[in-house]
């Protein structure tokens, strides 16, 4: 491996090179075996603050970013939008130079705003980690997502994965389509033409409103949770709809290859996107990815954070 | 001092279809012809404006100058020496101010300030709707009493038809155009970016050129109905374009103005998330740029402006979506125009963009202004159209710097703005 890590940030996987995204794998198989072992924490990142910074409300992925953090040896605080300044009209940067004074050494920010990361870290000595921004990029995710895939079907590419659902407004598709389009696979994005506008082609992806046409070609299915129809009143006509022509229901199911993964982010709405039977079948690796998150983490905290020290 | 006269010029002055190498004499704050100097004792002032062009002072009809209410953006003072330095002699302000000129008095405020601080002419543009809110008329007679060139509700726009209908036929009656923000909110909802490969890109909430399109169309429609100037801001897409082009050419009373910065860059350029990149409208595909292009080069886009829009950086630096829209243009205004229109695309030549800049603003708002006929207010900018300059935020006379444009080399620049037969800006 001749790849060396030289970024202080970790903003989006579009502006990885392919060598990059698998040192960060390839970090994170290290990182995994940690985790099963009796003693789970290593020394690597003892005397380091990280600051868990989610300007918008998150439960798994802090939680992720927080353990992995522990597990690294790091002193960990975590900020939420309701109880920082923000509330009080204090800026984003006002605030994270406020936090910078205290000497933390790694953000882990999760902000409503696309490139609220990338605004930080240009100002920042800190480095700073995307937990999500907007619809933008959620480069995390989508790393657990390819460890994922790669540990199942040991390499990624020449795999067609199908991601389907909620794509306009998706930080998880987009760091997933970037991605997994470095790494070789073929991407086909599936759902309602309103959340999957044709100028995604642009991307190098393919489009297909027919998911019955797709999942017997898939070898991976990633499904995005779908919002509540009050919240996306104009985009689909109503949930019914949505499963009607998009679920993966039991039925549909059956069209998936027999090695097909099925993954999702979560949190799971079960009976919309995905039906029960299927979230907790033979397919899915849904909890895989849960625990291979944990190992993603860790990696991009080590190597960030060795690069900001 | 009382004459001025600036010699061997190429004077241009597009309303009278004047252009030649000559002579041009001030007198007593005015233009005069070459036998109106005859005074022996008078003290003459000269110009050597030999490889200059003497152009009738320029007119940018869309400035925010911020005051009353945001005087930490900018002030009339200096948003007026921001347009002296860019070679502009008289500036219409618009009225998203706090507050808003939609009564007789705050114009009289606004008209009092600028005569006692501002260094080129400051014309105020009056509210179309009471607190800019689309509900209810200002009383627009009132306002046009008080002296405003012209109705808009800029930087919001009307949705519903039928107040901007009224308000397009009460504004015939006492003569003034109406200026529109053309932005359908229902399609344009919390976008932030052109709708296109970059804000998918970048998930960025998309704003749809046919936002735009579907109220010039609107426009168009009641400016027939009405029989009345209706003049769309800020255009900035292809269909924009094409409606209008096709509406002028049946004789429809409808016109559109450019901003240099949407046929100088693209929504590319929002790819870093730089908020001096995010304006309202906002940046549009090389598609779009290049039928701008073409509609300034066949007279379908007539007039050309700024939208001059000064914040102060603490409003500026913060996440791309909440930031506000709108960057300072009165200083590098002319220098892009030049570098664009002239050097770089060819679309028009100097005449037409000298037009552009000042009688067709001028006609448009009935201002007395825009030529160097004798006897006309000596209003007079000094253009180098070959001056190589760097574009440089910290030398700006603006009280702002949300510019994208600093360190741009441009070609092409006033080097010298006189308002009233007075030097009010040099080099």
């Amino acid at each position: 491996m001749t790849t060396r890590w030289t970024r202080k940030d970790l903003l989006g996987l579009r502006e990885l090179s392919a060598d990059e995204i698998n040192f960060i794998l390839d970090t994170a198989d290290a990182f995994k075996q940690v985790g099963t072992r009796e003693i789970k924490k290593v020394p690597s990142l003892r005397g380091k603050t990280l600051v868990n910074f989610f300007v918008e409300p998150s439960t798994r992925t802090r939680t992720s970013f927080e353990l992995a953090a522990l597990r690294l040896s790091a002193d960990v605080i975590n900020i939420s939008a309701t109880i920082s300044s923000l509330t009080k009209g204090e800026t984003l940067k006002d605030t994270a130079r406020n936090l910078e004074a205290l000497h933390a050494d790694i953000f882990v920010l999760r902000h409503g705003s696309a490139g609220a990361p990338q605004f930080l870290a240009n100002r920042l000595k800190a480095s700073v980690i995307n937990a999500g921004d907007g619809a933008h990029e959620h480069p995390t995710q989508a790393l657990l997502d390819l460890y994922t895939i790669r540990e199942k079907r040991r390499q990624i590419a020449g795999l067609h994965v199908a991601i389907v659902g909620d794509i306009l407004f998706s930080r998880v598709a987009r760091s997933n389509i970037f991605g997994l389009l470095k790494l070789g696979a073929r991407v086909t994005l599936v759902g309602p033409s309103t959340l999957v506008p044709r100028e995604f082609e642009k991307l190098g992806v393919e489009i297909s409103h027919k998911i019955d046409e797709v999942l017997p070609k898939a070898d991976v299915v990633n499904l995005l949770r779908i919002q509540h129809e009050r919240q996306r009143r104009e985009y689909f006509p109503g949930i019914g709809e949505y499963i009607r022509f998009f679920g993966l229901t039991k039925e549909r199911a059956k069209l998936l290859k027999a090695d097909c993964l099925i993954m999702h982010p979560g949190p799971i709405n079960r009976g919309v996107e995905i039906d029960s039977e299927v979230a907790d079948g033979l397919h899915s690796v849904i909890l895989n990815q849960v625990t291979n998150g944990l190992a993603v983490r860790m990696a991009v905290l080590y190597l960030c954070g060795g690069i900001s020290a | 001092m009382n004459t001025t006269i600036i010699r061997n010029g190429r004077v241009i002055d597009p309303a009278n279809k004047r252009d030649e190498i000559a002579d041009l004499c001030i007198v007593k704050g005015r233009i005069a012809e070459k036998s109106d100097v005859r005074d022996p004792n008078s003290d003459v002032e000269e110009i050597d404006a030999k490889g200059l062009i003497v152009a009738p002072g320029l007119i940018d009809m869309h400035v925010h100058l911020r005051e009353p209410g945001f005087s930490h953006k900018e002030t009339i003072e200096s948003g007026a020496r921001a347009a002296a330095a860019g070679g502009f002699t008289t500036i219409i302000c618009m009225p998203n101010t706090s507050p808003v000129p939609d009564n007789s008095s705050t114009i009289a405020w606004i008209k009092d300030r600028a005569a006692r601080v501002a260094c080129v002419n400051v014309l105020p543009a009056g509210a179309i709707s009471k607190n800019l809110a689309g509900e209810e008329l200002a009383p627009i007679g009132s306002l046009a009493t008080a002296g405003v060139v012209a109705i808009t509700d800029d930087g919001h726009c009307i949705q519903n038809h039928e107040i901007m209908r009224r308000a397009v036929e009460y504004a015939r009656m006492v003569g003034v155009p109406v200026l529109d923000h053309c932005q359908d909110y229902s399609l344009v909802g919390n976008g932030v970016v052109h709708e296109g490969y970059w804000s998918t890109l970048l998930g960025l909430p998309g704003w749809p050129a046919a936002g735009e399109e579907a109220i010039v169309m609107r426009n168009i429609l009641l400016a027939e109905l009405c029989d009345h100037p209706i003049h769309c801001q800020h255009l900035t897409t292809t269909g924009s374009v094409r409606l209008l082009r096709e509406a002028r050419a049946r004789g429809v009373k409808i016109s559109g103005e450019v901003c240099p910065h949407h046929i100088a860059l693209t929504d590319e350029a929002i790819q870093n998330f730089d908020t001096n990149y995010k304006m309202n409208p906002p940046l549009r595909s090389q598609t779009d740029v290049d039928a701008l292009l073409d509609g300034i080069a066949d007279g379908t886009l007539s007039i050309l402006c700024s939208d001059h829009a000064p914040h102060a950086e603490f409003e500026k630096e913060v996440e791309f979506d909440v930031a506000p829209f709108g960057i300072i243009g009165l200083e590098t205004e002319l220098g892009l125009f030049i570098d664009l229109l002239l050097h770089k695309h060819a679309k028009i030549d100097i005449v037409r963009l000298i037009e552009m800049c000042t009688i067709e603003p001028a006609r448009l708002l009935k201002l007395d202004a825009g030529t160097l006929s004798p006897g006309a207010r000596a209003d007079v900018t000094l253009i180098d159209p070959a001056l190589k300059w760097t574009v440089s935020v910290d030398q700006f006379q603006s009280a702002s710097r949300n510019s994208p444009f600093n360190g741009w080399k441009l070609k092409g620049r006033a080097v010298r703005t006189i308002v009233g037969g007075k030097t009010v800006w040099k080099l």
